[in-house]
């Protein structure tokens, strides 16, 4: 996993990542901002998700269909995720069209118009977004569990903000905001692919060190208060089928837990993976499969844990089998937990969780815009390093770590349990 | 990097069939320590009863509950213990077996495979709680807008044709379907002839075809049924409009559109070309850019074009709030009149030509895009070359065919429109 790479940073405080890949004739380059949704004070919910759709909507070099006509025309693939800590922008393309990218990315560093006619056209489609989401038993009750188990720390809204806001924000508002955070010393800039570097840093200097740098945004920062007992809610809407989601404090990603919380949470409830192109492996001889699916308590059962900069959650969701209660399958899950408190993980367990690891690494190792993906990400909440000993961290755990951990994170008073509980045809009081 | 080396073609892909009748397909990359295999057997929904519909998909989740020699947890302990992967699905003419695992452990993956297909034993506690799960799967698809609106669609657009039905089933039908049931439909559809795998990743040709010999080489079975014919399709005479009721959802789900091409019909280009430029394009496309880009009523609004071994569909999606259901079915319709009406301009086709043959080494990088495509080279006969000659193809569509082709499937008087929501 340790590939050559080369890590600068530019005068103007973009740092820099390359990675050189000749597999294939691509280039994806990715720009990270260090901005998302915990960047917002209440009554600015979703705007850092809002202004990275506004970022699709042109500068005066590129104005908006010219954008991304001039992108699929290349043959081009390119997206952008805003996350609680992040937000990214990519483009994946033919190795001899990355210039385009290039000075796309360096023209909406600074020069997006947020014109106001497009943003009253955004805003519709952004709530239209929402509704979506709102269509799923499974955002409704992600959506309570977050915002009970963050009170105080700005992780405790959803990503695409409250509606009430979305209605609310205006130009202004979102202009504010990308002034603030989009410059280049709040930027990570990582390409990977079928480049030279000496060319590719040459031409990323020649575009991106003309733009001056800003002052260096101040980040929200309110840690959340220890929670000392459990908090259970619920939530009813349509549907015929129940869900429970149980909720932890984890530790964020730099931490040294993060790892022996890692290798517990792939025997618990099967590997997650951080990567996001290229799957994970099914679970079905997990700890949780084994008690609750086999046993009918659930249909379905899914666990992991989000790398993030400040203390987050691992969550735990049931589908509930329908001839069971909610507080059965709890019940199940609880015994499952404390024997993970109470019983040493055998070594076998943990060399099952560093082969699952590097599996799923090797899998997203086959595109190179997950490769662009690992430069940048990691540094959004420790640097390349956490990305490239990651597998050393995970074969340093032992079982004693786990024990630990298992009784210091998966405490019942420091957890959220949600239940969505379906009205089948009813109307809701 | 040469661009035309990367593609697949007769000079990497290697294509062998197996005495049994099995077709194998493999193409080496030594860039990744993992291995991608993808294949389909003449085993899907069409040869369900109507009143046991999810019959073959019931069958094909229940291969890996257990087989001769192994349990349901043993086999998953054995794959997932080195972080590899399988599983199956069901379409309407194939089911599909698709898994990856590092490259070492492609035998393992192999031999599972092998016990999946040649012995599974159905295991009756194993197929109820299978049944459950498929049970709640469809509790949760009745309440899914955008399933939803699909199931009506295919529902009016395929009458009395098997396409008009979901392959997951129904919950009456899953209900009734025996464990007996499963073991004939396993005896009487599962076997060589038809199938085919394809091996992508750090394996050797030689070696993959040998590991597939080793595992299913020896695969015979009597009295494989033949695939039966489709009737011909009855062709809409107006324009159908239904509603499915979702009560309590923000959002609908409308799908408006009509038949398509068969992957095998000369029209198939130049109509995935038109769709493009209909509504996949840039922010996708004409329907993006009015219904998302101009008019703000939706998140996502867009064009696809299924077209596969029989004939299909031709379709425009999108999720509005439920309020705008009738402006954006309105919005939709203009532009389907228009693009019958006027075709495409040479600009649009200039872009999107430029955009298929672009694209190509993108959707080829990873082993289970390059395995993905020759089961596309197989499935449709398109020839080895298919890639290599893929450019051609592409840039002989003229503008005129574009028109020709849309002309003749889309009639926007005759036209399906299906909502799911409030």
């Amino acid at each position: 996993m340790k590939d050559h790479l080369i890590q600068t940073t530019l005068s103007n405080g973009l740092k820099i990542l390359l990675k050189e890949v000749h597999t294939a004739p691509i280039i994806s380059s990715w720009v990270w901002y260090r901005v998302g949704s915990r960047d917002e004070v209440q009554g600015r919910t979703g705007i850092s998700h809002w202004v990275e759709h506004m970022q699709f909507k042109g500068t005066d070099q590129f104005p908006a269909n010219i954008l991304d006509k001039a992108i699929s025309r290349e043959g081009g693939s390119w997206n952008a995720f805003t996350y609680l800590d992040w937000t990214a922008y990519f483009e994946t393309m033919p190795a001899d069209k990355i210039d385009l990218a290039l000075r796309l990315e360096s023209d909406r560093m600074s020069s997006s118009r947020f014109h106001s006619d497009e943003v009253a056209s955004e805003r519709t489609v952004i709530i239209s977004e929402r509704e979506g989401h709102e269509n799923e038993p499974l955002f409704l009750l992600g959506e309570a569990v977050q915002q009970t188990a963050f009170r105080i720390h700005p992780y405790h809204h959803e990503v695409i903000g409250d509606m009430a806001d979305l209605r609310t924000i205006s130009r202004d508002d979102l202009y504010n905001h990308y002034r603030t955070f989009y410059v280049p010393n709040n930027a990570v800039m990582a390409v990977a692919g079928d480049f030279d570097t000496k060319s590719m840093l040459g031409r990323i200097r020649e575009l991106f060190e003309p733009i001056p740098a800003g002052g260096d945004p101040a980040r929200l920062s309110r840690p959340e208060p220890l929670q000392n007992g459990e908090v259970r809610l619920s939530v009813e809407g349509p549907g015929a089928t129940s869900y429970v989601q149980v909720c932890y404090r984890f530790p964020p990603a730099p931490h040294p837990d993060f790892f022996p919380l890692s290798v517990l949470d792939s025997l618990l409830a099967g590997p997650s993976n951080l990567n996001m192109f290229s799957g994970g492996i099914s679970n079905k001889t997990s700890r949780l499969y084994r008690a609750l699916v086999d046993k009918e308590y659930v249909v379905g059962v899914h666990g992991g844990a989000q790398a993030t900069i400040d203390p987050f959650m691992y969550t735990i969701t049931m589908t509930i089998h329908p001839r069971r209660k909610p507080e059965e399958a709890l019940a199940a899950l609880d015994k499952e937990i404390q024997r993970l408190k109470d019983e040493k993980v055998t070594k076998e367990e943990i060399t099952r969780a560093i082969k699952q690891a590097r599996a799923l690494f090797a899998y997203g190792s086959e595109n190179i815009t997950n490769q662009g993906f690992w430069l940048g990400y990691a540094e959004m909440f420790a640097d390349y390093s956490w990305f490239e000993t990651y597998l050393d961290k995970l074969s340093a755990v032992t079982a004693k770590d786990v024990l630990r951990v298992a009784n210091e994170y998966f405490k019942p008073q420091r957890r959220v349990v949600g239940t969505y509980i379906p009205l089948e045809g009813k109307t809701s009081a | 990097m040469n661009k035309m080396n990367s593609l697949p073609g007769p000079n990497d892909i290697y294509r062998e069939v197996l005495p049994n009748g099995i077709t194998v397909l493999t193409r080496s990359n030594f860039n990744s320590p993992s291995v991608v295999i993808a294949g389909y057997l003449e085993a899907g929904a069409l040869f369900d009863p109507d009143e046991k519909l999810g019959l073959a998909e019931y069958t094909v989740l229940s291969l890996m509950r257990g087989t001769m020699d192994h349990t349901f947890d043993e086999i998953y302990h054995a794959l997932e213990s080195v972080g590899a992967g399988l599983g199956f699905n069901t379409g309407v003419h194939k089911s599909g077996l698709h898994g990856r695992s590092l490259a070492e452990d492609l035998p393992l993956l192999l031999k599972l495979l092998s016990e999946a297909l040649t012995t599974p034993t159905f295991p009756k506690a194993e197929l109820d709680k299978l049944r459950a799960q498929l049970l709640t799967g469809l509790a949760i698809r009745a309440e899914d807008t955008s399933d939803m609106a699909s199931m009506v669609f295919d529902k009016v657009l395929f009458k009395d044709h098997p396409y008009s039905r979901p392959e997951d089933g129904y919950p009456e039908t899953i209900k009734s379907i025996k464990r007996s049931d499963l073991v004939k439909f396993h005896r009487e559809h599962y076997g060589p002839r038809g199938m085919v795998i394809a091996i992508v990743g750090g394996v050797k040709p030689e070696e993959a075809v040998r590991q597939v010999k080793r595992a299913l080489g020896g695969w015979e079975t009597k009295g494989q049924r033949e695939v039966p014919a489709l009737p011909p399709l009855k062709p809409l005479k107006k324009t159908v409009s239904k509603h499915h009721h979702i009560r309590g959802k923000s959002q609908a789900d409308l799908i408006i559109g009509t038949n398509g091409p068969m992957r095998r019909d000369p029209e198939f280009m130049s109509a995935s070309i038109g769709n493009n430029i209909l509504g996949q394009f840039g922010m996708m496309g004409r329907i993006g850019d009015v219904v998302r880009e101009k008019s703000g009523l939706a998140y996502y609004a867009y064009s696809s074009l299924s077209a596969g071994l029989g004939p299909g569909s031709w379709e425009v999606s999108a999720g509005v709030n439920p309020q705008n259901v009738k402006k954006a079915s309105e919005l939709i319709l203009d532009e389907l009149k228009r693009f019958v009406q006027e075709g495409v301009t040479a600009d649009e086709l200039a872009d999107t030509k430029a955009n298929f043959v672009g694209r190509l080494p993108l959707s080829l990088e990873s082993n289970g895009g390059v395995a993905n495509a020759l089961l596309n080279i197989e499935r449709h006969q398109l020839g080895l070359d298919y890639y290599h000659r893929y450019a051609d193809l592409v840039n002989e569509v003229t503008a005129e065919d574009v028109l020709t082709t849309a002309r003749k499937f889309i009639d926007p008087d005759k036209l399906v429109i299906a909502a799911a929501g409030p």
